[in-house]
């Protein structure tokens, strides 16, 4: 045997590209499968773990993938919205905690969550340095957000455009960095917080602008009226939230009508979530949906996507042993005289049969450990690639 | 005279090709140095390979130092061949991916019925020395001149303390000058080593150095 493996090693060695790409090719066919197998599967953990955390959202009717998904993991198309006064009408109930989330805007492509404090304790987020938002314009940024956009407190960040073509549009509002979250390894790593009236303000419902009242500057002014000033579009709003201009923000309406995307429901026990849901239940307009069955029936779907995913690697496969069976043959042919040299001298079939299939067989060994190396490696760094996917 | 190859009535088909080989009585001494000529096609290279047990004759017998072979089955004539009848081709037929010295050792990685031994290896490297391919024992073929190649393919073939020396048209790839040299080494090797040295050729100026030409037109009838 120690005879057939030097020769097999000289032959593989001298041959070393073509061995190589053939290692590839079976490496690659192998590691795929394996690859759609892992990542699928810590999908699964990862979206059901966060689930699972989840007791109830409320939203909008519509979409309710799209819902979930933007509550729970800040991704996916924004829902329909709904209003503040859904919180307090839940509050009012008595019988669970409503915690408003509104995720409609981005800041260098990171979601901007505005929230209440009641969050980072349901979600038991600590800080791992500087503080949580104290005041309007105040920010605090997730582990893995922080890293990529490179903050720490006492930093300042822009929100972004919401559009570009559109000049009546609100400005984009400077962000003050008061803390940064501690790792979790849940969606809140990549996202940065604001308080709901902070998200209101990105969204233009709030604002701040010089007093109308006592500036001297009157070519701000088109019009005063008794007990009102009425400013053109010469007046200067304000895009950044600092200790001189804070108290110059206000809100135009009643903030009970103020949209959110959605409103995470904690209840106080099993029974009240039933009766919360029960009450929902012939909602014309808006709907509380539990996570776990949502992202079960996504899973659902994700697995009927698997197993055609499945079926299309076992076509590959079988393609890609046709495509071996060829170069084996192919091979075969080239190395004919060689065999027959050896025939000539005294070299009996089966040894010639020895000698290419263990050269097949340590490609193959070596396509399966080097497959296993990189499923091993996916499995290691599978959350940092989810992240990047 | 003692002889070391005897063919007795021999007859030989290849399927599906029409070609006939017979041969009455044929035979070569021990040491002797026999060249084989013949118009081509007339079953030189075939005769070769039957007193190399690679056929079997259809009838007849053929003793090789003193053993039928024609009577022995496929695995008995491959052991016996490979430390009996040490083969040089034409074409050289050495192994690209083996280095000069694995190219020599060959007969030992092919057949288990030898053992790479130490002193196998350095009959391989005295060898290459003999052949003037010292130093060299680490290249591979494609980094040698024809002559080299040939002369790799001449200690592979001693490299079993063979006793007889098959040579198939072994010059027919070579310059007047390397051919003159090669031919000197399968000689004078072949004396050295008393090995009987059967040659095929179809070169008249290669016969006149040995001790008797067999000319396979007329000794063997054919269809």
């Amino acid at each position: 045997m120690r005879r057939i493996l030097t020769l097999t090693w000289r032959y593989l060695a001298f041959h070393r590209f073509k061995t190589l790409i053939l290692l590839a090719a079976l490496t690659i066919t192998m590691f795929l499968p394996l690859a759609a197998h892992i990542m699928i599967t810590y999908y699964e953990r990862d979206l059901v773990a966060r689930a699972e955390t989840t007791p109830l959202v409320l939203g909008a009717k519509g979409n309710r993938y799209d819902l979930i998904l933007k509550s729970l993991y800040f991704t996916a198309e924004d829902p329909e919205s709904v209003t503040m006064a859904q919180v307090n009408t839940i509050r009012n109930y008595a019988m669970a905690t409503p915690v408003p989330l509104h995720v409609s805007f981005t800041a260098r492509g990171k979601p901007v969550v505005g929230t209440t404090l009641d969050y980072f304790e349901f979600r038991d987020l600590d800080v791992a340095s500087g503080t949580l938002p104290m005041i309007l314009g105040d920010a605090v940024v997730g582990s893995l957000a922080a890293d990529e956009l490179g903050l720490k407190p006492g930093d300042k960040i822009l929100t972004d455009q919401t559009s570009l073509y559109n000049i009546a549009a609100v400005y984009p509002l400077k962000l003050n960095i008061t803390g940064i979250l501690a790792e979790t390894g849940t969606p809140d790593d990549r996202v940065l917080f604001v308080d709901i009236k902070t998200a209101w303000i990105i969204e233009g419902i709030g604002h701040g602008h010089q007093d109308l009242v006592t500036t001297d500057d009157e070519a701000v002014v088109l019009e005063r009226r008794e007990g009102a000033v009425i400013a053109n579009a010469a007046i200067i709003n304000y895009t950044q939230i600092s200790e001189k201009n804070i108290d110059s923000f206000h809100f135009h309406g009643d903030q009970s009508e103020f949209p959110i995307t959605s409103v995470i429901i904690i209840p106080d026990d099993k029974k009240s979530g039933i009766l919360l849901r029960g009450r929902y239940d012939l909602s014309p307009t808006e709907q509380i949906l539990v996570p776990t069955r949502i992202i079960n029936e996504l899973m659902g779907i994700v697995f009927q996507i698997k197993k055609f995913f499945d079926a299309t690697f076992a076509l590959v496969c079988v393609a890609a042993a046709l495509f071996i069976t060829l170069i084996v043959l192919l091979s075969l042919r080239l190395r004919k005289r060689e065999m027959e040299t050896m025939l000539r001298i005294g070299c009996s079939r089966m040894t010639i049969f020895r000698i290419h299939a263990t050269e097949l067989l340590i490609v193959l060994a070596a396509s399966l450990v080097t497959a296993i190396l990189l499923a091993v490696l996916l499995l290691m760094y599978a959350p940092d690639i989810a992240s990047v996917i | 005279m003692k002889k070391t190859v005897q063919v007795q009535n021999i007859c030989f088909r290849y399927p599906h090709r029409g070609f006939e080989l017979r041969i009455r009585d044929l035979c070569v001494d021990k040491q002797e140095q026999v060249a084989i000529i013949g118009s081509s096609g007339c079953g030189k290279t075939t005769l070769a390979y039957l007193i190399a047990g690679i056929y079997v004759p259809e009838s007849g017998r053929i003793i090789v130092n003193d053993e039928s072979i024609s009577d022995k089955n496929d695995q008995e004539r491959r052991d016996f061949r490979i430390s009996n009848i040490g083969f040089i081709f034409q074409e050289f037929e050495l192994i690209e991916y083996l280095n000069l010295e694995e190219n020599i050792l060959l007969p030992y990685f092919v057949n288990k019925s030898l053992t790479l031994t130490r002193e196998a290896k350095e009959f391989a490297l005295e060898l290459a020395a003999a052949a003037g391919l010292a130093g060299k024992h680490r290249r591979k073929p494609g980094e040698l001149s024809q002559g080299e190649k040939q002369r790799l393919a001449i200690c592979r073939a001693l490299v079993t303390r063979p006793a007889i020396l098959m040579a198939d048209e072994p010059t027919g790839n070579l310059d007047p000058e390397t051919t003159q040299s090669v031919m000197q080494l399968m000689k004078e090797q072949a004396r050295e080593r008393n090995t009987t040295f059967i040659m095929i050729t179809h070169e008249q100026g290669l016969l006149k150095d040995f001790d008797r030409v067999i000319d396979l037109t007329e000794s063997a009838d054919k269809n």
